[in-house]
């Protein structure tokens, strides 16, 4: 079987007065039904651009897109990107929807959240607002938000953070899509409450069958809910793979940079983070060859200076684990281990 | 017995709001922070941990007296600061500093990188070995900017070179105390190790106490010597690092820690993991007895009409709670 959303070699870029702004660059990706891919990276890395041009929402006169986002639909594929908006827009929430990162500014403050929820029912059913408000009601139940048919009628500031995101997931699912793509859900949550969020969507997921795009920054959040991974760093993707071996092999230098340097609370100690050095590239301006090469360590280990000059490619170096990287597998092996390479 | 930098003695701020719209009569007290005690030796770091509306943030700011205290003591150095006028404060500050959340927000966009750092000179009248610029500079240097960069604006820099600027500012007098307020948590994660690591030289080298406020427990389990674990103003455990991460006595610390994600997909499978139940309650209504009691998986009877003291439950380690956790 087809996987339900098949990305070929997206690229966005948005002109501004400073120059042209390569936001991501020959994205290729999959993700199947019931299956859940992360992508990782840093703010700027391209990650939401990405996934806002597979839902068709970024304006299509002042941006360039190329490539393909095909969504294999029972009546046929429709590649969101080449579409007319008009085929998109009836997609959108039916076939694929998204959960936004900050549900106060993504919800409407002056309707009611069932109002708001039954208007998204509404586009795709026939009948009354009142049956648009019982499924609201269902699936608000189903998030786990008590007393739900009082709460239906309240306005998005009587939630607290936790249970508007609840809010933003059941009005995703409101018309059952079979693509949700989740751009950074818990990244403004508490702790006990991201948890119980992942845990909704790993439930929702399930009932659904869903095909689900995770967003986020966070590796501890990927760990948890990801089967496969993709990692970007300035707008292309440099390693992807299924989720063990990203943590256990992971064959890029960002990704093992990026492990090293964050703490973690399963690892009592004292030791020294590892930072990665600099800063992220302009996307105006990357530097030729490889973009990571100013802040890697082990660029020094390819010859001919190959990495300032030439841009790698993403190659399966271990089976089903692609990596954007001039280092051989065996020099891989070296840098991982020291450090890395983890437990 | 070292004496310690900063004393909190049952801390108190309440905050008064309208209940019912702006134009509202009725007054609710939130009691943001609730009768906190902590203490802090010279050159430590102490993590405060807690979700959102604890009063972490609160607690930071009513030590430097940003905020009035309602009730309790502030001793800093020996000296009993509550009362203190905002003029008799004003050499103090030289020793007790900030570094903000927010890199975007907390520096003027109108001045200079130099300007926003030799500021701290000319409000406490010092003039530093050299001049101003020259040790402008040097800070510069030493948390890891470019001082060529002196005349440049905030928005030519990144997040975590705005971020370096504050901490610049911040240890610029040599303080005794700084308190970080979220110091990293508006940074990439490649980023905050750098400012993580930026934080710990600098300790070694100014025998600075850290009072380290976060949310983030992966962070504050690196940085601390100890930490303080608050719930709806008040605190429910305090120990010490290795103490508390490796055994934690209260169920809300235990919850707390459990639900931090760890980036090891196979140990994560394997985790236990605590779920809590609901949200935070309202600090205008707390709970009675426990305030953590409407979320505890361990709640009997007494937890409801008891407030649980801060009791010593081990060394070093105490814990607010009838039915704490074996260790």
């Amino acid at each position: 079987m087809k996987p339900f959303l098949e990305v070929k070699n997206l690229s966005v870029s948005f002109p501004t007065e400073d120059g042209l702004v390569r936001a991501s660059d020959g994205i290729s990706f999959t993700v199947s039904r019931g299956e859940t891919l992360a992508v990782v990276g840093e703010s700027g890395s391209g990650k939401s651009v990405t996934s806002l041009a597979v839902m068709g929402l970024h304006n299509r006169k002042s941006t360039n897109i190329s490539g393909e986002a095909i969504l294999n639909l029972p009546t046929g594929p429709v590649d969101t990107i080449s579409a007319p908006s008009e085929v998109v827009r009836k997609l959108r929430g039916k076939s694929m929807a998204m959960i936004f990162q900050d549900p106060m500014s993504a919800l409407h403050p002056y309707y009611t959240i069932g109002n708001q929820m039954g208007e998204a029912w509404g586009l795709y059913n026939e009948g009354s607002k009142a049956d648009g408000i019982k499924r609201a009601v269902e699936l608000l139940d189903l998030v786990g938000i008590p007393d739900a048919a009082k709460r239906v009628k309240e306005y998005p500031h009587q939630f607290s953070g936790g249970m508007r995101q609840r809010v933003m997931i059941a009005m995703a699912l409101m018309n059952n899509p079979s693509l949700l793509i989740a751009d950074e859900p818990t990244t403004a949550l508490d702790v006990t409450i991201q948890s119980q969020i992942l845990q909704l969507l790993r439930d929702m997921q399930k009932e659904f069958n869903m095909a689900v795009i995770l967003i986020t920054h966070d590796l501890g959040v990927v760990a948890e809910v990801a089967d496969r991974v993709c990692v970007m760093y300035a707008g292309k993707i440099v390693e992807q793979s299924n989720i063990d071996d990203v943590y256990y092999q992971p064959d890029h230098p960002y990704t093992i940079g990026l492990l090293n340097s964050i703490p973690r609370v399963d690892r009592l100690g004292d030791h020294r983070l590892q930072a990665i050095p600099g800063q992220p590239p302009s996307l105006i301006s990357l530097p030729p060859g490889c973009s990571f090469r100013p802040r890697c360590a082990h660029a020094r280990l390819v010859p001919n200076n190959r990495c300032a000059t030439d841009v790698p490619n993403l190659d399966e170096k271990l089976p089903a684990h692609f990596s954007r990287c001039h280092l051989t597998e065996s020099q891989l092996v070296q840098v991982r281990t020291p450090t890395g390479g983890l437990i | 017995m070292t004496e310690p930098v900063l004393k909190l003695e049952g801390l108190k701020k309440y905050f008064e709001s309208t209940a019912g719209g702006a134009f509202s009569k009725r007054k609710v007290v939130v009691r943001a922070v609730d009768g906190v005690d902590l203490e802090i030796l010279p050159g430590q770091t102490v993590g405060l941990v807690g979700e959102s509306g604890c009063g972490k943030t609160t607690v930071g700011r009513t030590i430097l007296k940003l905020y009035e205290p309602t009730g309790g003591k502030i001793i800093f150095q020996g000296q009993d600061i509550t009362h203190l006028s905002r003029k008799r404060m004003k050499p103090l500050r030289s020793q007790m500093q900030m570094i903000f959340q927010d890199p975007f927000a907390s520096l003027n966009p109108r001045q200079t990188v130099g300007a926003l750092i030799g500021a701290t000179f000319d409000i406490q009248g010092i003039t530093p070995e050299g001049g101003v610029m020259k040790e402008v500079q040097r800070l510069m240097e030493r948390v890891g900017l470019n001082p060529e960069h002196y005349n440049r604006y905030p928005h030519e820099f990144s997040g975590g070179q705005r971020q370096r600027i504050g901490v610049a500012r911040a240890i610029a007098l040599k303080p005794k105390l700084i308190v970080a307020d979220e110091p990293v948590s508006a940074l990439d994660v490649s980023i905050q190790a750098q400012v993580v690591n930026l934080l710990d030289d600098l300790q070694q080298e100014f025998n600075m106490a850290y009072l380290f406020v976060a949310h983030d427990l992966s962070v504050v389990q690196h940085i601390s010597d100890r930490v303080v674990v608050m719930y709806l103003g008040k605190v429910m455990e305090e120990a010490d690092k290795t103490d508390l991460f490796a055994s934690p006595r209260h169920p809300y610390t235990k919850a707390l820690l459990s639900a931090v994600p760890v980036p090891d997909p196979i140990k994560g499978r394997a985790r236990e993991r605590i779920m809590l139940q609901g949200d935070l309650p309202s600090p205008a209504n707390p709970p009675a007895g426990c305030v953590f009691h409407t979320r505890c998986w361990k709640v009997q009877d007494k937890c409801r009409t008891e407030v649980p003291e801060l009791l010593q439950i081990s060394t070093r380690h105490r814990t607010a709670c009838h039915f704490p956790e074996p260790a």
